[in-house]
């Protein structure tokens, strides 16, 4: 934690410094575009960071563009979890939005390591035409609790960095940028003018005319006492089973990422605040299960969990859990849920005789994040050509696992991702032939093992081992 | 026969389906022979399953969990076992216990239950049944009780017939004093042991009644699996000596018991050597001499039966026999009064003596006596657990009298020492079970046959005295022994119904018993709330899994003893002192800083580098085994090692208490402290005023509580479990 605060603290100061020097920095961007209209909206209203922002981009060149960068001061790229971009046709009520593919860009970073990501345009931007983009990203991990340390009664108050200023590789003509903030308890901010501050919302701007990367550091200092839900570790085990069963396991840890705990915990006092519900530290948690969910269980490794509560609902499942203890900063709780689902929902058989299944990415927690998200989907054995289809990047291996009655083992696909948000909840799939003569293999292992045993007993029954009649 | 199935009828139901299926089919006759053999074989296999169902309560009522507090090590070392190997096992020396001193683990346990469960859960994944290691050591307990009636039915075929062997199988499967120790989830050497003893018996039973070597050799490993299991194999080697010597007193002498004593105590006793916590103690301390003391004088018995063969004079024969039987007792006594003179032979124990002299755990060892489990039996708990076993018992010890065999001698000597043992400790009342059953089924079995002979015999005569009583005084007058054996067949059907009736009873009682009594894991406890739902309370593992998941990995927690092994197993920090009794002193340490005032005890933890206290604490929810209550215990056993400590300064007149009145010394001890504090600003029942304690059933006396150097880390939320942190030593600048 500590480190974190001397690096982001070195960070800002760099910024500060480097920012002067390049407000006059020229960068020779292949085509030349600049922003006519830049709107900024930071929710920081839990602990997951949502900013959307709305870019007019026009090409003021003569070749036409149809690539757009987005610039990232490096220490948000770390933190970066999620990134679209949409292009917007059509005025008020009629707007459409046409999704556009964004990756990392592989071209130079920008000065003093501002990493950029590009947006690939549907059509090219022909000279002086222009477009609207609607970005929309989620930072993590990007609020730091100070003071560092409170006690149980206290509220928790956190500090964000950013700049009042987008970041841009272009020059903007007029921009504007907005923060919410889940209370109106504002303990401090950076003052430039013009700043506007009414209940939760912090504006900064307009400013007119500013030249590209420029980057103008604040510092905003509120209270913020949503849960800092973090899930350290997430290990999803997906298990097809033909026989009609999708079994579903996660393994997780769980910490309380916001100011830690200072002191002792004290049950008398959490008792009678209880129903004020100032403090920072949570109890519960809600995941939103599929619809047709059965057998739900949820324990740990010394037992089962008893304060957990099942809605069963005709649109959605939800569980809502209880650690064993309420969470309060720093400290950490691991856990299973384990759920089976009818495989009709989840597994489908494609056109050319395939079997692929269709499940949802990400945690089923609302609000939470995953630094590291292993997911595992065991497939029947011998199933063969195992492929994975996922909308964004992630780490893919093969592994075996040996369950009930295996005797080669099942091929599991192992999906791993770092900082995976609710946003990440999206099908994902993955391929693989399927025989299914396979699934008589171990009902037969079974009723032959019986039989063995029978024939064993009829055998020696009728035999007679005596060396000597008696 | 016969009459045991209907007796099994009582208990398992399916059985007469089967049966009444059976006999419906016609086209397929079976002789007699393969018809009973085939009875058998079922009942045995209901009696079998039957046991093993009937001690899943627990597991359906809560979960499936290991229970209490002896199987949390156990549990724990065999996780150990399993994924380290059992190199790795045998010489773990364990730092998380008896901080500082550790402790051996390899050398200071009896590895039969965790080699036993291990053994299973690597046959189940080489079977490819990916079972987890929890499962394997819940159900432990109850496979092994179901094996057991498989063992009970053998000797009770050994001991009277096989109807007996039956009805053997079946009290035992069911009764309660063996499923208070087996139910699953209670995976204590116990479980395995009482299998263990019992094969033994029954194998060493079989090889005198044979003679044979084979029998022998399978007793003497018998022997050796109970030994690797549970120290009560000190019972069998101290009952199989005085069995031989009852025989040898009363002329019962044979080559068959020679054979059978000899190889079974020799090999036994060096099989049980290779266990090292059982080490050289066969030929090193007292409780053993008395197997050796045997085995010498049966040497001596065989070498006289030598020498009156050769002899064939009896006068010569008998002052042959006054010299070398003098000069061997002479020589013996000397060799065992030298032995414990020189120390090599280690006198008796404590804990035996307590087993022989109930008084003797009060005066001399306290923590002997302050477990609960170690008091004289009650004769509620006598009834509780044998039910009618208990009156059936001295009826099956009349049969036994009645028809004397080297294996009823065998049984009788069993039953009556384990009763005798059974009365002086609760949990022994355990090792007495099988032969109370045993005993108990030659009763059942003797007495059903006898009557079902009297009623069944009646037909061939009766046919026509019956249809001729009908008629009237006519019957009456043609004659009068006719008329009294009417009367015995109906005396006969009322007294089997009666028998049905009682083991009908019995089966009853012992579900009941099981399932309200027996089946609570003592982790987790449940109660009943206001309107009749069950309200659960898991504070013990809300609090050990706190200590897991938030305290550094090498935090030293100090708790009463009795926690220990939970809060390793469960909690997985480093424990003072846990339920592995071995070092009084340690104990006596901590006994001494909970007794003691708050500046006093900051100096203990601090030399025994202390970083967190846990107490267990009834007041809000009225749970009264909490540390307040075993707080005189505490008291005592820091006292009985630092006079310091002393009993009087805690009570008032003579008397316990903690409200108002309580000793002064007792309102600002640790403990109470510990235990109450903030607990004054806590109303805990409606009408009553704050700081109620509901265990105690008083207000408490002490209720505005300073902690200088403790700070309060967690408490449950039913504070059930209340956890402090021992402050670190103020800076000095």
């Amino acid at each position: 934690m500590e480190s974190v605060g001397v690096s982001s603290r070195l960070c800002f100061i760099l910024c500060v410094f480097f920012s002067a020097y390049f407000f006059a920095g020229v960068r020779s961007s292949s085509a030349e575009l600049q922003i006519l209209n830049a709107e900024r909206r930071v929710d920081l209203s839990s602990h997951i960071i949502r900013v959307s922002l709305t870019l007019k981009v026009e090409n003021i060149g003569t070749t036409p563009a149809s690539e757009l960068l987005l610039a990232f001061p490096p220490k948000q790229v770390d933190h970066l979890a999620w990134i679209q971009a949409a292009a917007v046709t059509g005025k008020r009520k009629k707007k459409t939005f046409l999704p556009l593919d964004v990756k990392p860009s592989t071209g130079p970073d920008g000065p003093n390591g501002t990493k950029h990501y590009s947006v690939t345009l549907v059509n090219k931007l022909g000279s002086g035409e222009s477009v609207t983009l609607e970005v929309l990203y989620v930072l993590t991990h990007s609020l730091e609790p100070f003071p560092v340390e409170i006690s149980q009664a206290e509220s928790q108050l956190v500090y964000y960095h950013d700049s009042a200023l987008v970041l841009s590789p272009y020059p903007i003509k007029s921009q504007e940028t907005s923060f919410r903030t889940p209370t109106s308890r504002v303990e401090s901010f950076t003052r430039l003018e013009p700043t506007d501050r009414s209940g939760t919302e912090l504006k900064y701007g307009p400013y007119e005319d500013r030249p590209s990367y420029s980057f103008n550091p604040i510092l905003l200092h509120f209270e913020n006492n949503n849960p800092f839900a973090v899930v350290e570790e997430l290990v999803r085990e997906i298990e097809i089973s033909h026989w009609g069963n999708l079994q579903v396991t996660e393994h997780y840890k769980l910490a309380h990422a916001g100011a830690r705990q200072k002191g002792g915990f004290s049950r008398v006092d959490y008792q009678s605040r209880q129903h004020f519900g100032s403090s920072a530290s949570f109890k519960h948690l809600l995941a939103e299960l599929p619809l047709r969910v059965h057998s739900v269980y949820y324990r740990d490794d010394i037992g089962n969990i008893s304060s957990s509560r099942l809605l069963i609902g005709s649109k959605k499942s939800e569980l809502l859990i209880e650690p064993r203890y309420p969470l309060f900063g720093g400290w950490k709780a691991t856990f299973v849920i384990g759920y089976g689902v009818p495989i009709q929902d989840f597994l489908f058989e494609s056109a050319d005789g395939a079997r692929y299944l269709n499940y949802s990415f990400g945690c089923p927690f609302a609000e939470t994040v995953v630094d590291k998200l292993t997911i595992k989907v065991v497939l029947p054995e011998g199933s063969e050509d195992p492929s994975v289809v996922v909308p964004f990047d992630v780490q893919q291996s093969l592994e075996k696992k040996h369950s009930y009655l295996d005797v080669v083992g099942r091929t599991v696909v192992v999906l791993e991702k770092r900082n995976v948000v609710p946003d990440h909840n999206t099908p994902f799939q993955v391929h693989y032939k399927f025989n299914p003569i396979f699934m008589l293999a171990e009902p037969l292992m079974l009723v032959s093992a019986f039989f063995f045993v029978f024939l064993a007993t009829t055998v020696y029954l009728h035999m007679d081992l005596a060396i000597r009649k008696s | 026969m016969g009459a045991t199935v209907k007796m099994e009828k009582n208990t398992t139901n399916p059985l007469t389906k089967e049966q009444k299926g059976f006999l419906a089919m016609k086209g397929w006759k079976l002789k007699t022979k393969q018809q009973e053999l085939l009875i058998r074989v079922s009942i045995l296999l209901l009696v079998y399953v039957l046991a093993f169902i009937t001690r899943l309560f627990s597991v359906l009522r809560y979960e499936s969990m290991i229970h209490e507090f002896d199987p949390y090590f156990n549990y724990r070392t065999t996780l150990y076992l399993t994924q380290k190997g059992f190199y790795e096992f045998w010489n773990w020396f364990d730092y998380e216990s008896w901080y500082p001193l550790g402790r051996i683990i390899g050398g200071t346990l009896y590895p039969g239950l965790m080699v036993t469960a291990a053994i299973i859960y690597w046959g189940l994944r080489f079977l490819r049944f990916a079972v987890h290691i929890r499962e394997v050591c819940v159900l432990t307990a109850p496979f092994f009780a179901s094996n057991t009636t498989l063992v009970a039915y053998f000797f009770g075929k050994e001991l009277w017939d096989s109807g007996a062997g039956l009805v053997a199988a079946a009290l035992i499967a069911i009764c309660p004093g063996y499923i208070s120790r087996s139910v699953a989830g209670s995976y204590d050497n116990e479980g395995v042991a009482i299998f263990a003893l019992l094969l033994t018996f029954y194998l060493f039973v079989k090889a005198v009644k044979t003679g044979s070597l084979a029998w022998a050799l399978a007793s003497a490993f018998g022997y050796f699996y109970m030994v690797s299991a549970w120290g009560g194999y000190v019972f069998i080697i101290n009952l199989i000596p005085l069995y031989v010597l009852v025989l040898l007193i009363t002329g019962r002498y044979s080559m068959r018991l020679y054979v059978a004593y000899n190889c079974m105590y020799v090999l036994g006793m060096l099989l049980a050597m290779q266990i090292r916590f059982v080490g050289f103690q066969h030929v090193q301390s007292g409780e053993h001499m008395a197997a050796m003391g045997v085995f010498f004088l049966m040497q001596v018995f065989y070498f006289l039966d030598w020498v009156k063969h050769q002899l064939n004079d009896p006068k010569l024969f008998h002052a042959f026999l006054r010299i070398t039987v003098s000069s061997a007792v002479g020589l013996g006594a000397l060799a065992l009064g030298v032995g414990t003179a020189s120390g090599y032979i280690s006198p008796w124990t404590g804990r035996f003596y307590s087993l022989l002299d109930p008084t003797y755990a009060k005066d001399h060892i306290p923590i002997i006596a302050s477990v609960s489990e170690h008091q004289p039996t009650a004769w509620s708990s006598f009834m509780f657990d044998f039910h009618i076993l208990l009156i059936l018992f001295p009826a099956g010890l009349y049969f036994c009298f009645k028809r004397l065999s080297d294996a009823t001698i065998f049984i009788m000597m069993y039953g009556l020492t384990s009763m005798y043992f059974a009365g002086v400790m609760v949990r022994l009342i355990l090792v007495a079970t099988p032969a109370v059953c045993l005993i108990s089924a030659i009763a059942v079995s003797a007495t059903i046959k006898n009557l079902t002979q009297v009623v069944r015999s009646k037909p061939k005569t009766s046919p026509s005295g019956s249809s001729k009583g009908a008629t009237g005084a006519k019957a009456a007058a043609k004659g009068s022994f006719d008329q009294s054996l009417p009367l015995e067949r109906n005396g006969a059907i009322a007294l089997l119904l009666g028998a049905f009736y009682l083991l009908s009873r019995y089966a009853i009682h012992c579900t009941w018993v099981t399932s309200e009594a027996y089946s609570s894991p003592s982790i987790v406890l449940a109660a009943r709330g206001a309107h009749g739902n069950r309200v659960i309370f898991d504070d013990y593992r809300e609090a050990y899994f706190w200590l897991r998941q938030n305290t550094p990995p090498d935090a030293k927690v100090m708790s009463w003893w009795d926690y220990g092994y939970q809060i390793t197993a469960m909690g997985n920090r480093t424990v003072i002192v846990d339920n592995n009794t071995w070092n009084n002193t340690h104990i006596a340490t901590v006994g001494r800083a909970m007794s003691s005032y708050e500046d006093e005890a900051y100096e203990i933890m601090r030399s025994l580098d202390v970083d967190y206290v846990l107490v267990v604490f009834g007041g809000v929810t009225g749970y009264s085994s909490d540390d307040i209550n075993k707080f005189l215990w505490m008291v005592r056993i820091g006292g009985g090692v630092f006079p310091v400590i002393k009993e009087p300064d805690y009570l008032v007149n003579g008397e316990y208490r903690v409200d108002k009145g309580a000793a002064p010394k007792m309102l600002n001890c640790l403990m109470y402290k510990l235990s109450y504090y903030r607990f004054g600003e806590l109303t805990t029942e409606y009408g009553k005023p704050p700081g109620y304690d509901r265990a105690r059933g008083v207000e408490i006396g002490n209720k505005d509580i300073k902690l200088e150097h403790l700070e309060e880390a967690f408490t449950t939320s039913n504070w059930i479990v209340r956890i402090y942190k021992v402050k670190p030593p103020n800076n000095r600048w």
